[in-house]
């Protein structure tokens, strides 16, 4: 498939301070890609440069194939949809979602067509009359939606949409998204610091940390192996634990020191004897296993279906295990972290390590 | 949520109204009946007779052609002003909103003139315009122009109108500036995404949202252009030449004050004050509009 938007280099400076260090970025037509990061990463600023609405230091944004780099907004062919909506408040929802259409000079029985056709859609044919005050959150939700599809652009971008209605609401919402876009198979960028969203709504995300594009891959391959261990700490719920360790000589295992020793499941790691290492592994792989290791609970947290528990290890790492079910029946339980399950990164760039394969 | 506290009696909440209600009853209400009931009278010069004459001060005010031609300057006077100082602050504000440098400095120099007194923006004026010493006013007549505002009637009310809506500028400025960025960012960028480019942006978005205040600042310009711009027109050009400048307040201390003509005066001060009541009963009603909606 052919590449619909293409992001080359693209760096972003406020004055001294660098807020994107060059993001390189191929959307294929119809995609949706979530970026993803904490706040301050610099992704919603990622959104507003492909937008049009800030400028770029360097580098170049081009869309089915023409560079719009240093194109108006207004000139750019791009709905978005804002975190707080960002409805004409002295419109009606009609005239809300005609607008862009108006400035297009379509005709006024296009106009009435589209707007129908699309309220019809977002299930918004009672409300054509009434202004954005009179609505609720979920359903100004749905105007900005329409505002943004009604016009049929090369590109949505989403900016948050989401974070201000409330958790059944954002459920329902993300479901709806996705089914949109699919049905109108229009190539989005979706800008979200909720992993669950990131995980749901992408056929790929982009993790960005500090300005960087950590990894790009698609959901489950984001989680399963995560770039760094930026990512794999921030994808998850909960987080994953880290211990750290070091590489024994040849590779083929890791020193945890008290912890005893792990033999790698999967091959040898490369580098010297005594390489620094941080081991990953998810609270859900964390066995329970009498003749395990001692952990004393410090930290119940039942989730009805599930139970996450915190506590100790014996030389007082801190570790947080998932099981199914509900509290366990003992403060001190005993653990099993088996070695399958573990990711290994370098501790000094946090960079993934897998197995050195033979050549060929 | 509204918020009540309940006194157990009376003595107390009336205390507490009383400087207010006193403050009002001393400096509005006996004048305003004074002034009501020396409009139904006629007093001679040296102030010995006082008759009452029913509505004969208002029947000859309103037959009298130079009353008249006072309430077209006046009406013409309030437009202009309130256009002039209204869309210069539109402008100003419309600049001031946008991320440009030293924009602190821009809005300092731009609330000044608010604080100069009425006497002084006139000399400021005078100084700028006076034909013989004013550094605009010689190099309009250096270049051919007959300026004039001693002589010249037009050009003497366009003097006060610059004059007076020059001190309002700022007013306008601070309430259209603070209106312009109480229009939440994304809803300007949502509509640049959508297309609406410059004026057209302005005309549909942002303007329909600064209705609300542009209107509150028409009827205060109004007040302001009818009523507190005395002191601008009698440093300036104290009415002429002629009756040129002569506007409704102006007519009312010059037949009161200098003329003597106390019940003609009155008469007028009625008027003005039903003028008063009416632009302030405007602004009740849509204020109350404003906070309901």
């Amino acid at each position: 498939m052919t590449a619909d938007l293409v992001l080359e280099g693209v760096h972003k400076s406020y004055g001294q301070s660098a807020v994107l260090h060059g993001i390189d970025l191929a959307l294929a037509a119809g995609e949706m890609l979530v970026i993803v990061g904490a706040s301050g990463c610099g992704k919603s600023t990622l959104l507003r440069l492909v937008a049009g609405l800030e400028s770029l230091t360097a580098g170049r944004v081009l869309l089915a194939g023409q560079d719009i780099t240093a194109r108006d907004p207004a000139a750019r062919d791009i709905a978005m949809v804002f975190q707080n909506y960002a409805l004409y408040p002295h419109m009606s929802v009609f005239d809300n979602m005609a607008y862009g259409l108006r400035i297009r000079g379509r005709s006024r029985s296009e106009i009435a067509r589209r707007v129908e056709e699309t309220a019809a859609l977002l299930g918004l044919g009672e409300l054509l009359a009434r202004k954005p005050r009179q609505l609720s959150g979920g359903q100004r939700q749905r105007v900005a939606m329409g505002r943004a599809i009604v016009r049929e652009p090369k590109l949505f971008l989403f900016d948050e949409p989401l974070s201000n209605l409330d958790a059944k609401l954002r459920v329902s919402m993300r479901a709806e998204i996705r089914r949109l876009q699919r049905r109108l198979g229009v190539t989005s960028l979706y800008v979200t610091h909720d992993q669950v969203e990131a995980m749901t709504l992408g056929d790929r995300l982009l993790v960005l940390h500090q300005g960087r594009a950590v990894q790009l891959a698609t959901p489950m391959e984001v989680f399963e192996r995560p770039a760094d261990s930026y990512v794999a700490g921030f994808i998850g719920a909960p987080a994953m634990n880290f211990l750290s360790a070091t590489l024994l000589p040849g590779g083929g295992g890791a020193d945890l020191g008290p912890l005893g020793r792990l033999e790698f499941a999967d091959g040898p790691r490369p580098g010297p004897a005594g390489r620094r290492l941080t081991l990953g592994i998810r609270p859900e792989h964390v066995a329970l296993d009498p003749a395990g290791i001692p952990f004393t609970v410090d930290l119940v947290e039942p989730l009805g279906s599930e139970t996450v528990l915190i506590g100790r290890l014996p030389q007082g790492e801190m570790l947080a295990l998932k099981r199914a079910g509900g509290p366990p029946p003992a403060e001190t339980l005993a653990i099993v972290l088996p070695p399958a399950q573990f990711h290994v990164f370098d501790a000094a760039s946090g960079l993934r390590l897998d197995p050195a394969r033979a050549a060929g | 949520m509204e918020r009540r506290t309940i006194f157990p009696g009376w003595r107390l909440p009336l205390l507490l109204v009383a400087p207010q209600l006193l403050l009002t009853l001393v400096f509005f209400y006996w004048p305003a009946a004074e002034g009501l009931w020396q409009s139904l009278t006629r007093t001679d010069a040296f102030g010995i007779h006082t008759r009452f004459v029913g509505l004969a001060n208002f029947a000859a005010l309103f037959a009298d052609p130079r009353y008249r031609s006072s309430v077209a300057i006046t009406l013409v006077f309030c437009a202009a002003v309130t256009a002039l100082s209204l869309g210069s602050g539109l402008v100003l504000a419309l600049a001031a909103d946008r991320e440009l440098r030293g924009r602190d400095l821009y809005r300092v120099l731009l609330i000044w003139p608010y604080a100069v007194a009425p006497a002084i923006a006139a000399v400021l004026w005078l100084l700028l315009l006076n034909p013989q010493i004013g550094t605009i006013g010689r190099w309009l007549v250096a270049l051919g122009v007959h300026w004039d505002y001693a002589l010249n009637g037009t050009q003497a009310l366009l003097l006060v109108i610059v004059a007076s809506a020059w001190k309002q500028v700022s007013y306008n400025f601070l309430f259209v500036l603070a209106g312009l960025q109480s229009i939440p960012r994304a809803v300007i960028e949502a509509a640049r995404m959508d297309g609406a480019k410059g004026f057209h942006r302005f005309r549909t978005i942002q303007l329909p949202l600064l209705a609300p205040t542009l209107f509150f600042l028409v009827i205060v310009d109004l007040v302001y252009a009818a009523f507190d711009t005395f002191g601008v027109i009698q440093a300036m050009t104290q009415g002429g030449p002629g009756r040129a400048t002569e506007t409704l307040v102006f007519k009312v201390y010059q037949d009161g004050v200098v003329n003597l003509d106390l019940g003609s005066s009155a008469a007028q001060s009625v008027v003005l004050m039903g003028g008063v009541i009416l632009l302030t009963a405007l602004q009740f009603r849509f204020l109350g509009r404003r906070v309901a909606s």
